[in-house]
């Protein structure tokens, strides 16, 4: 029963390491490693510490599993062996002291991170804010823009360089909404009200979505968050003033009922307190399917 | 008069579910035919399905286990096709439909139906033997609890040929999964298969914390207790705290379907993250129940094959426990994006990240242990070694998913998936294949084939890094989970790479079928007769293999840890048997009578067929009571019986 080492054992362990290289070499200029502005920037540096700080236990444990493992292997007659050393106080103490002090390094990490990167904090030093309501529907985003007096749906066009306020919730099931490039993620929940700070270094178009399952067109929820110069955003919002049908209580009623891959369109303007009055209308289960005003599947 | 339940619940415009459906019936129907032509139902039924034996009721758990895992695994495969060509402006094979009822159904499944009854079954079969004692606290209970969990895996498979499975998930969130969302029978299955289980689940909690801490051999101190009892101990003490939220709460989302209630929905005063936080509630501590009885395995694995006690028993110990209790203080960091303040998601974030001391510790004394061994590269080994490295990857990925901001870029994304399969199939799948091929000499009384055992080790080390090494990567480029067709097409050659590797996993899982048939093939050439095939270290290994049905003739006088090595050492012989009979409980058919009628009240609940819940109810009930009326509950084994068997093992011996 007893077998020698395995030759192929580190040569698998090469190869796996070049098929990370090559893995990671091809996923760069996307997603959350490719950020475009300052929150998505700061939480990239902070994914990349965090990786630093354990990567110095995990490399040399992963390395020790190795090297033990094919050293004192039965068949090697040059390892020394010892039957029962099978407690040593001061070693002991060592052990739990690694884990303890990376944790404690992590944890202020950990802190400090979630103060300065909490989703609600205000950009600041960067001017007024353009705030936009968002609001999940089955299965598109609809986002007001309660200062300028327009919506849009499945495109969410911003200024680049300013700081944008989000104000999400849903009108139906649990969505997530998430633009890699520009920052983290957050919930939108039926009647309540999350907020997001977000900000665009630069024009673009940036992928989002929902990341969080919510049904049948759950796949095709996305949308495009275009930063565009600050000019060619008082452009876009004059533009859909003039076209587009108004957000109203009639169209909204037709716009929550659920569709899939929604091409993007403007509303010219919006009734007062939309946002307010769709929170309201999901507590009162109103648009729910099913329910006496809708029916949909 | 039958609630719901119409001809339109076959699936019979869909091609793909109805052939399933009709293969997975017909195989069912060519398995029960052969018994039966076989004349082996007699037997089935004394020795199996009305056993009370721990031994073969944790058989029963792991072939249970091991079923449901083709069943997972075959949905696993078909999603990863689905995402390999439902690029860009192709929809793939499966529509939303049915996509998202096979990644719900994968999660339930592999969670419920696959790593628990895997790591209950070997608790079930190895805690007693380790303890040195004839059975578990409440025997019949047990077998109560295994044939309750088998009513829970039947009904969800049954959703695959009558109606429809959950399509919200796993998780099964309000309010996609109230009835305005999801007005079919798929979350109904959903919930009544778990709640039935879920009383099987924590009977076995009950069961085996008493059996820990109230039946050991004698001397058995706390701490001469090996360290799979003390995982063990852990794990059930964590069942017994936590199943019952998840009732609860499932009782809450029923009460809202079933009575119109408005716990977790939109409307109505309704919250549904107050199911989000009861779930995870339950759902953290459960991914410790999952991977401490895993932790316990390659303790004693890593000990036996090193040939040297188990470095710092007491730390191991310490860190068992503590995980025990962090486990269920960090739930909160399943959803870090809900938009709590700071403070809340630091604290969170801070608790979960102390669970690695603890874990980090056991790391290094599996390290320690082989330090100075003499390690022999048996499979069980393999899977050992294989853990180690796999899982501190999947540590490390876990706690940056602690860090609050950097979840709030990975949450819910391929990132995560992956590292949860890291940390599932590298710690938990790796843990019961290692206990697998390391006790299945004890179960069966032969050894497995080494050759093809290795294989399969190599198949899903190199499957699971190709499968899901992509995903991480995927994650990072901003994928998200769950999705039925990808709009990027520059990341299809990584999804290809991910289906190349739940293939090669599929291999692995051939291997280790092969590696099955062979060994029973050849069985007369790898018999083990010494009962101790591996120079083991704790009690199961000084009886025979297998086992007698009463475990030990003469209940073993423990001194010290690690309690068969020692008397091994000393020269010890084992004590001479008794002179006064053995009482062991005698089979009772009540487990399967009462999962046959909880069976058939589940399906009506789930079809709204009231008549027939009231009587599979009360025919349950009368089951039960009629058990309680029986007074004669226990058979002897003369010492006669005792006295041959054990020559005959002792003849066995001589003549190797």
């Amino acid at each position: 029963m007893q077998l020698g080492p395995r030759r192929r054992n580190p040569g698998l362990i090469r190869m796996g390491i070049l098929c990370t290289a090559l893995l990671v070499a091809s996923c760069q200029q996307t997603g959350i490693l490719d950020p475009r502005g300052p929150i998505a920037s700061a939480e990239r540096l902070l994914m990349v510490n965090s990786t630093a700080i354990m990567l110095v236990v995990v490399v040399p444990v992963i390395v020790a599993t190795l090297g033990f493992a094919w050293w004192y292997r039965s068949s090697n007659p040059r390892a020394s062996r010892s039957w029962d050393q099978s407690y040593e106080g001061r070693l002991e103490f060592v052990l739990w002291s690694i884990p303890v002090l990376i944790v404690i390094l992590l944890g202020g990490v950990i802190w400090i991170g979630s103060h300065e990167l909490d989703p609600r904090t205000p950009i600041s030093g960067k001017g007024d804010p353009v705030k936009i309501d968002v609001v999940a529907l089955d299965w598109k985003w609809l986002f007001i823009y309660p200062d300028q007096g327009v919506a849009a749906v499945n495109e969410m066009v911003i200024p680049a360089g300013k700081p944008i306020r989000l104000q999400i919730t849903s009108a139906t099931v649990m969505n997530s909404f998430f633009v890699p490039q520009l920052g983290g993620q957050v919930y939108a929940m039926g009647g309540m009200t999350t907020q997001l700070n977000l900000l665009s270094d630069q024009p673009g178009d940036y992928a989002g979505f929902s990341a969080n399952f919510s049904g049948d067109g759950f796949s095709d929820m996305r949308f495009v968050a275009r930063a565009v110069p600050p000019g060619d955003f008082d452009a876009w919002v004059a533009r859909a003033r003039g076209t587009g049908p108004a957000l109203d209580d009639a169209s909204y009623a037709a716009l929550a009922k659920p569709s899939k891959a929604v091409p993007p369109s403007t509303y010219r303007t919006v009734a007062p307190d939309m946002f307010q009055h769709i929170i309201e209308r999901t507590l009162s289960g109103a648009d729910e399917p099913g329910s006496s005003h809708q029916h949909g599947g | 008069m039958l609630g719901r339940l119409t001809w339109s619940a076959i699936p019979f415009n869909e091609p793909l579910p109805l052939v399933s459906a009709i293969v997975v019936v017909l195989v069912i129907l060519a398995v029960l035919g052969f018994i039966t032509v076989k004349g082996w139902w007699p037997y089935l039924w004394n020795e199996w399905i009305t056993s009370v034996d721990h031994k073969r009721i944790g058989v029963m758990y792991m072939t249970l286990g091991l079923v449901m895992l083709l069943r997972g695994f075959a949905d696993a495969i078909m999603m990863r096709t689905q995402q390999a060509i439902a690029i860009g402006d192709a929809q793939g094979y499966l529509p939303p439909d049915h996509y998202n009822q096979i990644f719900s159904a994968h999660g339930t499944i592999m969670i419920f139906f696959v790593a628990m009854p895997l790591v209950i079954g070997l608790m079930n079969f190895v805690v007693p033997l380790q303890l040195g004692v004839r059975d578990v606290a409440f025997p019949t209970l047990n077998s109560v609890s295994f044939w309750l969990t088998c009513t829970g895996a039947l009904l969800v498979n049954m959703s695959l040929v009558i109606g429809n499975f959950a399509r919200t998930s796993w998780w099964n969130y309000p309010p996609l999964s109230e009835l305005a969302f999801s007005p079919d029978v798929g979350v109904d299955y959903y919930l009544w298969s778990l709640q039935i289980s879920g009383i099987g689940t924590l009977l076995t909690g009950v069961n085996f914390v008493t059996t820990i801490l109230k039946l050991r051999a004698p001397g058995m101190t706390y701490f001469r207790m090996p360290v799979f009892c003390w995982t063990s101990l852990a794990v059930n003490m964590m069942i017994v705290a936590v199943f019952p939220i998840l009732t609860a709460t499932f009782v809450m989302l029923l009460l809202d379907r079933y009575l119109g209630m408005h716990f977790f929905t939109n409307d109505g005063g309704g919250n549904p993250m107050m199911y989000v936080n009861l779930f995870w509630a339950w759902g953290h501590p459960e991914v410790y129940i999952l991977i401490l009885p895993a932790f316990g395995i390659f303790s004693e694995v890593v000990a036996t094959f090193s040939g040297k006690g188990l470095f710092s028993y007491r730390s191991m110990v310490l860190a068992t426990l503590g995980i025990c209790v962090l486990s269920l203080m960090v739930w909160l960091h399943h959803f870090f994006t809900m938009g709590a303040g700071a403070n809340v998601n630091a604290i969170f974030g801070i608790m979960s990240s102390i669970i690695a001391v603890p874990t980090g510790v056991k790391v290094f004394n599996w390290l320690f242990t082989m330090y100075r061994g003499r390690v022999v590269f048996t499979t069980p080994i393999l899977f050992t070694v294989g853990f180690m490295v796999t899982f501190v990857i999947g540590g490390l990925t876990g706690v940056l998913l602690a860090v609050p901001p950097v979840d709030f870029v990975l949450h819910n994304s391929a990132f995560l998936v992956a590292h949860f399969h890291n940390v599932i199939i590298g710690g938990v799948l790796f843990g019961v294949l290692a206990g697998y091929n390391y006790w299945f000499p004890k179960v069966f009384g032969f050894t497995l084939d080494e050759r093809l055992g290795k294989a399969s080790f190599w198949c899903w080390l190199v499957g699971f890094y190709l499968a899901f090494t992509p995903l991480y990567v995927l994650g990072l480029m901003g994928m998200t989970r769950r999705l039925q067709h990808i709009a990027d097409p520059s990341w299809r050659p990584l999804l290809l790479v991910a289906e190349l590797g739940a293939v090669v996993i599929l291999v692995g899982i051939l291997c280790q079928i092969a590696q099955l048939y062979v060994s029973i093939r050849t069985r007369d050439q790898r018999r083990d007769l010494t009962g101790d095939p591996w120079n083991g270290r704790t009690l199961e290994w000084s009886t025979a293999s297998p086992p007698p049905p009463y475990n030990f003739a003469a209940l073993p006088k423990i001194e010290t840890i690690d309690a068969f090595w020692q008397m091994k050492h000393a020269g010890q012989v084992p004590a001479e048997p008794p002179r006064e009979a053995i009482e062991m409980p005698r089979n009772s058919p009540i487990g399967i009578v009462t999962a046959f009628f909880a069976t058939i009240t589940g399906f009506a609940l789930i079809w709204h067929i009231w008549w027939m819940v009231l009587v599979g109810l009360i025919a349950a009930a009368i089951a039960v009571l009629a058990f309680g009326w029986i007074d004669d509950r226990e058979r002897e084994i003369s010492p006669a019986e005792i006295a041959q068997f054990e020559r005959a093992r002792s003849g066995q011996r001589r003549s190797t």
